[in-house]
C-alpha cells in the first residue's frame, strides 16, 4: 500500500512539475506548487516520521502562499518572452520529456549511491531536480526563477531526507525555503516597480 | 557567556536592531565601533580560559547546543574572528562615505554572523545551510525594492543557491568514503559533488558571469563587501574539508585540479580585465583573479600555502574596500562607469581615481602595495613546482597591470585646460586617504598584521603544521 502511495506521489510530482513548466497563469502556478509540496511530503514520509515530514509541507505551503499573496497584489502585465519560440508550450513539453528520459536512465545508479533510498523516492526527487533546472534554464522571470529554485530544493530535500534525519537540518531547510519565497516576493515587488512606473 | 552567542547571536541581534536606524553617520560609527569591539574581545579575551579582572572573573565557553547540534568556536579560531570583525569594521566605517550604510551595516552584521556560524557548526557540513541563509540575506542588501533587479542579482541567487545541495550531499558522501576508503568510485563521486558545490560558491570559471553583471548594476561598495566576505569564508570552509579528510588532502589529482582552476581564474580574470572598457567590470575580474590566487595558495605544500592563503585575506579586504569605495564615488560623478563616460574623471575625484588605480595595482602584485608580499611568496612557491604554472600566473598579473594602466590613462585623459573641481566630501577623502595609506603599510611592512595571521593556521588540525 505504502509503495502504491509513493508511486502515486511520483505521478503527482510529474504532473505538477510539467504543469509548472507549461502554466501561464500565475494562479495555476501557485496551486501546482502547493500540490507539488504535498507530493514531496508523501515521499519524505518514507524516511522521516510524520511530524518532521509535515515541516516540509507546511513550509512549502507557506512559501507558496507568500508568493501567491505577493503576486496577487501586482499588475497582470506579462512579458511576451513566455510566448515566443523556442519557449512555447510544445518546446517545454519536449524538454520535459527529455528530462524524464534522463531521470529514468540515471535513477538506478543514483538510488544505489543514496543508500538505497527507494526507487520511487529517488525517481521523484530527480524529476523535481531536473524539472527545476530546466525551469531555471528557460526563464529569467523572477516568479518562475523562484519556483524553479524551490523545485530543485524540493527534489534535493527528498533525497537528503533518506540519509539525514537531523531536526536542525529540517528546521534550517524550512527556513531556507521560506527565505527563498520572501526573497522571491521582494524581487517580484521590485520588478513591478518599473512596470508600474512605465504604465 | 559562550563564544557562539558573542560572535554569532549578538551580531545577528545587533544587525536586526540596526535595521531600525536610517542615519548614515550613526550607523557607520555604531556598526564600525561594535565590530571593532568584537574584534578586540577576540584578541584580548581568551576562549575557554578564565580572565581575572580584580575580583571579577570572566570565562567564554567555546560551544552552544542548538536542536541537538553544536555551534563551537575553538580558542584557535579567535584570530579568525579578530580578522573578520576587524575587516568588517573597516567596511562599516567606510559605509558612510559610500552612502550605503543603511544596507551594508545591518545586513553586513547578520551575513558575517552567519558566515562565522558556517565555520562553527558541528557537524561542519551543515555550514552550507548557513551560507545559503547569508546568500538570501544578501539579496535585500544588493537590491532596492524601488528598483527592478538586474540579471546579475537573479544569477547570483541561482548560482549560489545551487551550491548548497552539492555541498550537503558531498558532506554525506565524504562520510561514506571515510568509512570505506578503498571505494574509489564513491571517492570520485564525492569529490565531484564537492567540486561542483565549491565551483558555484566561489564562482569558479565559467560560473562567475554574475560578478561583472552585479558591478554594472549595483553600488560597487555593496558588491565589494560581498566579494570580500563570501569567498574569504568559503575558502576557509573549503580548507576545513581538506583538513578533515586525509584522503582528500593527500590526493594529487585534487591538488592539480586546485592549481589548474586557480590558474584559470587568475589568467581569465587578468586577461578579461585587460580588455574591459568598464571600470566596474575591471574590479569584477580583479576579484575573480583574487579568488584564483587563494586557490593557487591551497594547491601548494600546505605548510607554505596556508600562511600565504591567510596573508592574502587582509590585502583582499583592504584592496576591495578601497577599490569599491573609489568606484562608488566615481559612479556618483559620471553617467556610467564606461571608459567613454569616465574620461578625465581624475580632475573631479582625484582621490577616488588614485584609490582605484592603487587598489588595481595592489591586486596586480605591484611592488610596495598590499597584494605584493603574498603574491610574491605564491609565485615563488609555484615556480618551485612548475615553471609553466608560474608563467601563466604572470600572464594573469600582466593582464591586471594592463587594466590598471588603461584605467589610469582613461581617467586622466581630460580635455585641455579643464579645471580641477573636487567633488569628494571630507569623509570620502579621509576614508580613501586612510585606505591608501593602509595599502602601502601592508605592502611595505606585511609583518604589521602578523600578530593576527600568525595564529590562524592553528585553527586547522593538519594543514599548515
Amino acid at each position: 500500500m505504502a509503495v502504491a502511495f509513493t508511486w502515486i506521489a511520483v505521478i503527482v510530482i510529474v504532473m505538477t512539475s510539467v504543469g509548472l513548466l507549461l502554466a501561464r497563469d500565475w494562479r495555476w502556478t501557485i496551486i501546482l506548487l502547493a500540490v507539488q509540496y504535498f507530493g514531496m511530503f508523501v515521499l519524505t514520509l518514507q524516511h522521516w516520521p510524520i511530524g518532521m515530514a509535515s515541516v516540509k509541507v507546511v513550509a512549502g505551503w507557506m512559501s507558496a502562499a507568500i508568493l501567491g499573496m505577493t503576486r496577487s497584489g501586482l499588475s497582470n502585465e506579462d512579458s511576451g518572452e513566455e510566448y515566443t519560440w523556442p519557449r512555447g508550450r510544445l518546446f517545454r513539453l519536449f524538454a520535459a520529456g527529455i528530462v524524464l528520459l534522463i531521470v529514468a536512465t540515471v535513477t538506478p545508479g543514483v538510488d544505489t549511491i543514496m543508500a538505497d533510498a527507494g526507487f520511487a523516492v529517488t525517481n521523484g526527487s530527480l524529476i523535481l531536480i531536473g524539472m527545476g533546472l530546466l525551469h531555471l534554464g528557460i526563464t529569467s522571470r523572477v516568479l518562475r526563477v523562484t519556483i524553479g529554485l524551490m523545485t530543485v530544493l524540493s527534489g534535493f530535500e527528498i533525497l537528503y531526507s533518506a540519509v539525514e534525519g537531523s531536526v536542525l537540518v529540517a528546521a534550517l531547510l524550512a527556513v531556507i525555503n521560506l527565505g527563498l519565497a520572501l526573497v522571491g516576493s521582494y524581487l517580484l515587488i521590485a520588478s513591478n516597480t518599473q512596470e508600474a512606473k512605465s504604465i | 557567556m559562550n563564544a557562539p552567542t558573542l560572535w554569532i547571536i549578538v551580531p545577528i541581534f545587533i544587525g536586526v536592531l540596526l535595521l531600525l536606524i536610517n542615519n548614515q553617520r550613526l550607523l557607520s560609527v555604531l556598526g564600525g565601533s561594535i565590530a571593532v569591539t568584537l574584534a578586540l574581545i577576540a584578541q584580548f579575551v581568551p576562549i575557554e580560559l578564565a580572565l581575572k579582572l580584580g575580583s571579577f572573573s570572566l570565562k567564554i565557553d567555546s560551544s552552544l547546543s542548538i536542536l541537538g547540534r553544536v555551534l563551537s568556536i575553538q580558542p584557535s579560531e579567535g584570530s579568525l574572528l579578530e580578522l573578520i570583525y576587524g575587516a568588517a569594521a573597516l567596511w562599516f566605517f567606510g559605509a558612510e562615505a559610500s552612502k550605503t550604510a543603511p544596507r551594508i551595516v545591518p545586513f553586513g552584521f547578520i551575513i558575517i554572523a552567519l558566515m562565522v556560524a558556517s565555520i562553527a557548526v558541528q557537524p561542519f557540513l551543515y555550514a552550507a545551510l548557513f551560507i545559503e541563509m547569508a546568500i538570501l540575506l544578501a539579496i535585500p542588501m544588493l537590491t532596492s525594492i524601488h528598483r527592478p533587479p538586474g540579471r546579475g542579482v537573479v544569477r547570483f541567487l541561482i548560482y549560489q543557491t545551487l551550491a548548497m545541495p552539492f555541498i550537503l550531499l558531498a558532506g554525506w558522501l565524504l562520510g561514506g568514503v571515510e568509512a570505506s576508503p578503498g571505494d574509489l568510485a564513491l571517492a570520485a563521486q564525492s569529490a565531484a559533488m564537492l567540486g561542483m558545490g565549491f565551483a558555484f560558491l566561489l564562482a569558479i570559471f565559467p560560473l562567475y558571469n554574475w560578478i561583472p553583471l552585479l558591478l554594472e548594476e549595483i553600488s560597487p561598495y555593496t558588491v565589494g563587501f560581498l566579494l570580500w566576505i563570501l569567498p574569504t569564508m568559503t575558502i576557509i570552509f573549503g580548507a576545513g574539508f581538506l583538513d578533515r579528510y586525509s584522503w582528500l588532502r593527500s590526493s594529487p589529482q585534487l591538488i592539480l585540479a586546485l592549481r589548474y582552476l586557480g590558474l584559470l581564474m587568475v589568467v581569465t580574470g587578468g586577461v578579461f580585465a585587460a580588455f574591459q572598457r568598464h571600470l566596474g567590470r575591471i574590479m569584477a575580474y580583479g576579484s575573480i583573479a583574487e579568488t584564483g590566487f587563494s586557490l593557487l595558495a591551497l594547491s601548494l605544500d600546505f605548510r607554505l600555502g596556508i600562511p600565504i592563503l591567510f596573508l592574502l585575506v587582509p590585502a583582499r579586504a583592504l584592496g576591495l574596500a578601497v577599490w569599491s569605495l573609489s568606484l562608488t564615488i566615481i559612479k556618483e560623478n559620471v553617467e556610467t562607469m564606461r571608459f567613454g563616460a569616465a574620461r578625465g574623471v581624475l580632475r573631479v575625484t582625484p582621490l577616488a581615481g588614485a584609490g582605484m588605480i592603487i587598489a588595481t595595482l595592489s591586486t596586480g602584485a605591484f611592488p610596495l602595495l598590499a597584494g605584493f608580499p603574498a603574491r610574491l611568496a605564491l609565485w615563488e612557491g609555484l615556480s618551485r613546482i612548475s615553471i609553466g604554472a608560474a608563467l601563466w600566473m604572470a600572464v594573469g598579473i600582466i593582464g591586471l597591470l594592463i587594466s590598471a594602466f588603461r584605467s589610469l590613462a582613461v581617467i586622466s585623459m581630460a580635455d585641455e585646460y579643464t579645471n580641477w573641481k573636487l567633488h569628494e566630501s571630507p569623509t570620502q577623502m579621509t576614508m580613501l586617504g586612510l585606505g591608501m595609506i593602509g595599502l602601502f603599510i601592508l605592502g611595505l611592512f606585511p609583518q604589521t598584521v602578523q600578530f593576527v595571521l600568525g595564529g590562524l593556521p592553528l585553527m586547522f588540525e593538519h594543514l599548515g603544521r
